[in-house]
């Protein structure tokens, strides 16, 4: 039914700009999905091993944007091995070999090497943002290649990735005729940069909106930066420690009352208490706050800070600044949509947060739509009071630090306490659940969340039916990913259908089997499914009875993936 | 005596495997499959007592023959063994788990700490407990003017840790710490989630402690060792700190069992001080 020549379509099509919508349209008709692929520009990737980049630049011959991510989720907090996978550079020699015309390459958990950053940085003219969050395996002179090669690079965004500081002056490899800047982040170096050569470039950077600084830029430093940078809008500061007296946290004084269009800060790396005072007259303006990195501050001097943040809508932060802390964020910012409390000590402040502060969040912040709590406990009537006074959450996820830990004032599982904000919340995406639960939660999730895609479980419910009141429920259903339950084969092989509407499948620690793994990659050939076994000197032989360690499933059309390492069987 | 030695060994070959075993998920003791540990964990059969305290949250208890440090009792197991003479592993002497309405902040860590929980990013693990660490410095010497960021740290000097039955290796900058103290300190935090927290903090912490040196190399915990500009393989803490950073190329943190080749030097070094 096409009644419109082409172009109208395209014109029509370039409004259409989420993937999700995009993928939607090019399955209507042929000549929709002709003209969709051809329009394309940005695609996205949410599992580089899904499918290989030949097909993707096939179809997408326009593409300039791309987002890839590598390894599983669960790689962020050490379950996955070293040297599991993940790599980007057959992606970046391939798109170079097809002469597609890439732009912008946005990676998450990827094996970055400094080879492939130099060879992105020699084969696309016109790049001109490179995002890296949570990336490993490059050191600075792969920054240094892209500093030095990309001529327009208007984004270098560095996000929690773990950089060999090498002692190159990577910054210096910003020729004096780049001029393009918008965005930079470094805050994830450990090393130093030439002072001099980061003054320079921002003077000569006046699109600079984003700038975030790593501890080694020292305050007085800063301050010149933001003199030569009035129309920054999101900082990241560095070091924030200085003597009072000194001329230098004077001038800064004065510099920031310039500074009025900063609505995001984030950083303060290492930082004075006393030297917060000077921020003051930005945070009224602020909409987003990001101290969780900020170890050096205390609760009582977070809570002054924010008793003039009154706009803000995205915070986070670390635990001391406990349950008053946040009645007081919740009397102050009503706006806030985003909240993330994280654990100051590695494994929980004593006196840090606990029910009674997400308790009152949720009465003073209505909007709340994105939580991330690590707490000490948590009880039912504390998450049924916030069910019912904040039925907008997308993303609720909570860890309680002591991961089996019942309602303290019950003693009871906390399937209730779960199960009220799935019910009240009927556009959750995303879950993650901690604390004592039973089967009995997994049936809520199953009945009630039916726009779930994403859900993390860990030390959970009693049987296999658990597992399967989730698989049968959560139509939408991504990814799954589950440590140390006891669910077993019979979950795992009940509805194998399911997995190739979803991401990816994890589970460790579990009570699935060898041969159920077998069976399930026997059946379904269009799923990867790997098996770690880290016990390298014994046990080659898997026999079918084994329990196995750590399982990874996903959708590909791949096929089997030729670098994993010896201890990774893809079945 | 070899015979001895390895009557020694082979306790720590069970020891090691049970115990110390490199493994994700809830210790056991020697007599429970894992299964039913995580089922007790997890479906509540205790009743009302669970696996974990509160207050020591993110740790599991090692139902091991570890005594609870109320009986002060040496950390390492095969030790302690050695001096109870108590070959069974199934003997179940720790304290029964507290109910959860106690809060004692002094809470002695006879607990496991289990890999990944709480799920946090290492990279910010590291951030902060390094911040805290350099925070708590500034704290002492009194100024907050003395940036101590840039003190002596002109590019890291960035060596590998290896640890004996880690699945993967980490990198540490040692020009980060001060002394021998805050590197074991470090390395403890870093490998605690692959071992028993008692063999693994205390043991790197006993190393500085000359006299327990011997009980250490007699096979207990972990040993560190680093190797050198020359390709030798060094027991770590022999040198000055500032020499041992200058030629320290990487380290290994060696089962104790193995390092019993260097034992020789060090309780000779050891009866030297003495």
């Amino acid at each position: 039914m096409n009644y419109f020549p082409d172009e109208v379509i395209e014109h029509i099509f370039d409004y259409v700009v989420s993937h999700r919508d995009r993928n939607a349209l090019s399955l209507v008709c042929k000549s929709w999905y002709r003209i969709e692929r051809c329009t394309r520009q940005r695609v996205f990737i949410g599992n580089c091993y899904s499918v290989t980049p030949e097909r993707l630049f096939q179809r997408f011959p326009g593409l300039k944007s791309l987002t890839l991510k590598g390894k599983p989720h669960f790689a962020d907090f050490s379950l996955v091995p070293y040297g599991w996978g993940g790599y980007v550079y057959p992606w970046i020699e391939a798109l170079a070999k097809s002469r597609v015309g890439l732009e912008e390459l946005r990676l998450k958990r990827m094996v970055v090497t400094d080879e492939s950053l130099e060879l992105l940085s020699r084969s696309f003219t016109h790049f001109k943002s490179l995002v890296l969050v949570s990336c490993e395996g490059f050191s600075t002179d792969g920054l240094a290649a892209i500093a030095a090669n990309c001529r327009y690079l208007r984004e270098l965004d560095l996000q929690e990735n773990e950089v060999e500081d090498h002692k190159g002056q990577w910054l210096s490899c910003f020729p004096d005729s780049c001029t393009s800047l918008v965005s930079l982040n470094f805050a994830c170096l450990k090393g130093e940069v030439s002072l001099g050569a980061l003054e320079r470039l921002v003077a000569r950077s006046p699109n600079l909106k984003s700038l975030k600084l790593n501890r080694s830029v020292p305050l007085d430093a800063l301050q010149r930066i933001m003199m030569r940078a009035p129309q920054l809008a999101d900082l990241g500061i560095g070091s924030f420690v200085q003597d009072p007296e000194s001329e230098a946290y004077i001038k800064l004084k004065s510099t920031i009352l310039k500074c009025k269009s900063i609505t995001s800060l984030s950083g303060l790396l290492e930082v004075a208490p006393h030297c917060l005072a000077t921020i003051y007259p930005i945070c009224p303006n602020l909409t987003s706050l990001n101290l969780s990195y900020a170890a050096g501050i205390q609760g009582s001097d977070l809570i002054k800070l924010i008793r003039h943040c009154v706009k803000l809508q995205r915070l986070w932060i670390m635990d001391c600044i406990g349950d008053k802390g946040l009645g007081v964020v919740a009397k102050t910012c009503t706006d806030l949509q985003e909240l993330r409390v994280f654990p100051s000590v590695p494994f929980g402040n004593p006196v840090a947060v606990t029910e009674k502060g997400l308790v009152a969040i949720s009465m003073g912040c209505p909007k709340l739509h994105s939580l991330l709590y690590f707490c000490h406990q948590m009880t039912n009537a504390a998450l049924i009071t916030v069910a019912k006074n904040c039925p907008n959450f997308i993303r609720f996820r909570l860890c309680i630090l002591d991961a089996t830990k019942p309602d303290p004032d019950t003693m009871q599982p906390l399937d209730e306490g779960f199960g009220a904000i799935v019910q009240s919340c009927r556009r959750l995406r995303r879950l993650s659940l901690s604390g004592q639960l039973t089967d009995q939660v997994f049936l809520y999730i199953g009945m009630y969340a039916e726009k779930l895609e994403m859900l993390s479980i860990a030390f959970a419910g009693d049987s296999d039916k658990g597992m399967l009141y989730v698989l049968n429920g959560c139509k939408k259903l991504r990814k799954l990913e589950i440590r140390d339950c006891p669910f077993g084969d019979m979950a795992l092989l009940t509805d194998v259908g399911k997995y190739e509407t979803m991401r990816s499948l994890w589970m460790s620690s579990c009570e699935v089997t060898v041969g159920a793994c077998k069976l399930l990659a026997k059946k379904m050939p269009r799923l990867n499914v790997e098996i770690f076994n880290e016990n390298e000197q014994e046990d080659c032989s898997l026999e079918d009875g084994q329990r196995v360690e750590k399982m990874y499933l996903y959708r590909t059309v791949a096929g089997k993936r030729r670098d994993a390492p010896e201890y990774v069987w893809t079945l | 005596m070899t015979g001895v030695m390895e009557a020694e060994r082979d306790k720590y070959k069970m020891i090691d495997f049970e115990e110390t075993e490199l493994r994700l998920g809830l210790p056991l003791s020697a007599n429970e499959g894992e299964s039913t540990l995580i089922r007790n964990t997890c479906t509540g059969s205790f009743t009302g007592k669970r696996g974990f305290s509160d207050t020591s949250s993110a740790t599991v208890d090692l139902k091991l023959n570890l005594s609870s440090t109320s009986n002060n009792v040496s950390a390492s197991p095969s030790s302690q063994m050695a001096k109870e003479n108590n070959a069974s592993a199934t003997a179940n002497i720790t304290t029964p788990p507290s109910p959860p309405s106690v809060k004692d902040p002094a809470k002695p860590p006879a607990k496991a700490q289990v890999v990944g929980w709480p799920p946090v990013r290492s990279f910010r693990k590291n951030i902060v407990n390094n911040v805290q660490r350099s925070t708590n410095k500034e704290g002492e010497n009194g100024g907050p003017s003395s940036n101590n960021n840039n003190n002596g740290n002109m590019g890291g000097a960035f060596v590998k840790v290896s640890m004996d039955g880690a699945p993967y290796l980490r990198k540490v900058d040692l020009k980060v710490y001060k002394s021998y103290q805050e590197l074991s300190d470090a390395l403890a935090k870093m490998f605690s989630s692959f071992t028993i927290d008692k063999c693994g903090s205390r043991g790197m912490k006993d190393f500085m402690n000359e006299t327990k040196l011997i009980d250490l190399l007699n096979g207990s915990d972990y040993v560190p060792t680093y190797e050198d500009k020359d390709g030798d393989w060094m027991l770590v803490g022999d040198v000055p700190w500032e020499m041992f950073v200058e030629s320290c190329k990487r380290l290994r943190i060696m089962k104790g069992s193995e390092a019993i080749g260097l034992a020789p030097r060090a309780v000779e070094k050891c009866k030297n001080r003495s």
